[in-house]
């Protein structure tokens, strides 16, 4: 199995493929003429929480999708715990943005957290005891318990936000990846929500998390990947989160000021 | 009506008009919410390419090569549809526009440039089919559903669209999970290793069937109607998937049936002396039972654009 080289902004040291959660070689992928990201590396610490940040348009959402097999890339390759995709399947949950999905479906909240089990359901098994508790359980983890009757299209945003964690919950992984989820979202959903990805953390789980909002990661994150199209940067905050990486990746987008503010705090 | 004159005028097209209305409101509840109604449109109109090439190949007006022409086409327009959807990344809508008018238009051109523009092709037979015409001649009464030799007289319609309402409705009952989940969050779906583009290809596939054969007996306006209004009255009853696939077959059978004893019946009780089509009957039945839903149902409400916080 093939060592991997760590470029010179990544921490990855000598982890190999085997100890990573998730890696990501050579993953191009193109909407149209121009590529959406261009051959990105990525090699995702484990048992860490790392931010996926990028100015609007730099493909951060696409990276994910193309780490879960959602789009297809031009070229590339994805190794999760060291083996194909395909075949890890079940160790990975995946929260999608809030505005991909039509909330006006009808389904309750408590459907929504079972489509979590449907792996461990398959086709035609019964919905037991045992599955309604565990996803109550989940339910509760994100404070929406209450809800669980409720048709989706009947919940704020952040209520939503905070179902479609219980569904990755549900589905007991070891490597979570979602995309935006503070996008539009109450204070007290981003606290349940944060709470919930340090809870995983602490279980030894992974968290990859698609994030806009720059004066929060030095909060929320130990690891971030910087990417414009390419990947800019990639490491423990301290290291990669500096005002030149910040630069780098967003170009004239953010005031000098703002870049000092943010990588201030960053050290 | 005694059983002599029900078994053998109105059994048969009665059961008929309601497989077609089942089949075809089954899979409508999955297409009407991933936005793709229309197919039911768009597979009325590619099945005349195919009916043309089917006698163009044979030579003869018959019903197994036609059908097999019709859905032909119809899974040809189905596969050309997903393929421009997810190649061009456009509407479904757009997509099946693109679709359906240059296959009919290749219909008509074929039609005009070959001599099959002299055959009588009735479009009112294609609109409306002939429900009224497939009946039982065979039977005398209640007894002849046990009578082995009168069984053999049914019209084959009623043999083919009940196979067709068995397939549909097993396919859903198999696929119920992944085709619920798929349509309400495919980018989930497919990290779970649900493969939805060939789920999608299916569905649509499935629906195309369905059409083919209800057409085949009933016509191409009973299929473009009961692929929406069915379901689409049913999602204002419910907000639960399960409860409006229910409705949906309790409407569709609603249509059929009310709509078929109204075309035969309607007339005279209004002091007419004709009948009118029963087809056309069961569609508008569709339609004011979708309007009641849409006045009356408890979940018309759109629920409120999810907001921040």
């Amino acid at each position: 199995m093939l060592e991997l080289a760590a470029g010179k902004s990544s921490s990855s040291g000598d982890l190999t493929v085997h100890d990573s959660p998730l890696v990501i070689r050579g993953m191009t992928v193109s909407y149209g003429q121009k590529p959406a990201i261009f051959s990105v590396d990525m090699t995702v610490q484990p048992g860490a929480m790392t931010a996926i940040i990028g100015p609007n348009g730099a493909g951060k959402s696409t990276l994910l999708k193309a780490a879960l097999g959602i789009v297809k890339p031009l070229s590339g390759q994805v190794l999760v715990f060291g083996k194909a995709l395909d075949r890890q399947r079940a160790r990975i949950a995946y929260v999608p943005q809030r505005a991909s999905v039509d909330w006006d479906f009808p389904t309750r909240v408590i459907d929504v957290v079972l489509m979590g089990l449907s792996r461990e359901l398959g086709l035609l098994g019964r919905v037991r005891m045992r599955h309604m508790a565990h996803a109550m359980e989940c339910l509760h983890r994100v404070g929406m318990h209450e809800f669980a009757d409720r048709q989706i299209g009947q919940l704020s945003g952040g209520q939503q936000q905070r179902v479609f964690l219980a569904r990755a919950l549900a589905q007991d992984a070891d490597l979570y990846l979602l995309d935006e989820p503070f996008a539009g979202v109450d204070a007290a959903t981003e606290k349940a929500i944060i709470s919930v990805l340090k809870s995983l953390k602490e279980a030894g789980k992974t968290v990859v998390v698609v994030h806009h909002d720059l004066a929060t990661v030095t909060d929320y994150f130990d690891h971030v990947f910087l990417i414009n199209t390419r990947k800019v940067a990639e490491g423990p905050v301290e290291q990669a989160f500096t005002a030149e990486t910040l630069q780098a990746a967003y170009g004239g987008r953010l005031a000098t000021a703002q870049i000092d503010q943010i990588s201030g705090t960053a050290g | 009506m005694s059983g002599e004159e029900f078994v053998p005028l109105s059994l048969t097209p009665l059961l008929i008009g309601t497989f077609a209305a089942i089949a075809c409101a089954l899979p409508g509840n999955f297409l009407v919410l991933r936005k793709q109604a229309l197919i039911g449109d768009a597979i009325s109109h590619v099945v005349l390419p195919g009916i043309v090439v089917a006698f163009l190949v044979t030579g003869a007006i018959s019903t197994w090569p036609m059908m097999l022409g019709a859905a032909g086409a119809a899974v040809v327009a189905v596969v050309l549809i997903e393929t421009i959807r997810r190649l061009g990344q456009i509407e479904p809508g757009a997509a099946m526009g693109v679709v359906f008018t240059t296959m009919f238009a290749g219909g008509v051109l074929l039609l005009e440039q070959t001599d099959t523009s002299s055959v009588h092709l009735d479009v009112e037979h294609a609109l409306y089919g002939s429900l009224e015409s497939l009946i039982w001649l065979d039977a005398t009464g209640w007894s002849s559903l046990l009578d082995p030799v009168a069984l053999a007289g049914l019209p084959p319609e009623l043999a083919r669209i009940a196979l067709t309402l068995v397939g549909v409705s097993l396919f859903v009952w198999l696929f119920w999970r992944p085709l619920k989940i798929s349509t309400f969050d495919e980018g989930f779906a497919r990290t779970i290793g649900i493969r939805t583009g060939a789920l999608g290809m299916a569905l649509v596939i499935s629906a195309a069937i369905a059409a083919v054969a209800a057409f085949d007996a009933v016509g191409s306006i009973i299929v473009i109607a009961m692929f929406i209004c069915p379901p689409a009255a049913a999602r204002m009853m419910t907000d639960r998937l399960e409860t409006q696939i229910a409705w949906s077959v309790v409407f569709a059978i609603l249509s059929a049936v009310s709509g078929y004893i109204l075309a035969g019946y309607g007339p005279l009780w209004l002091g007419g002396s004709d009948s009118v089509s029963a087809a056309g009957m069961i569609a508008t039945m569709s339609g004011l039972i979708l309007a009641f839903a849409a006045v009356f149902g408890p979940c018309r409400m759109r629920a409120a654009a999810p907001g921040p916080g």
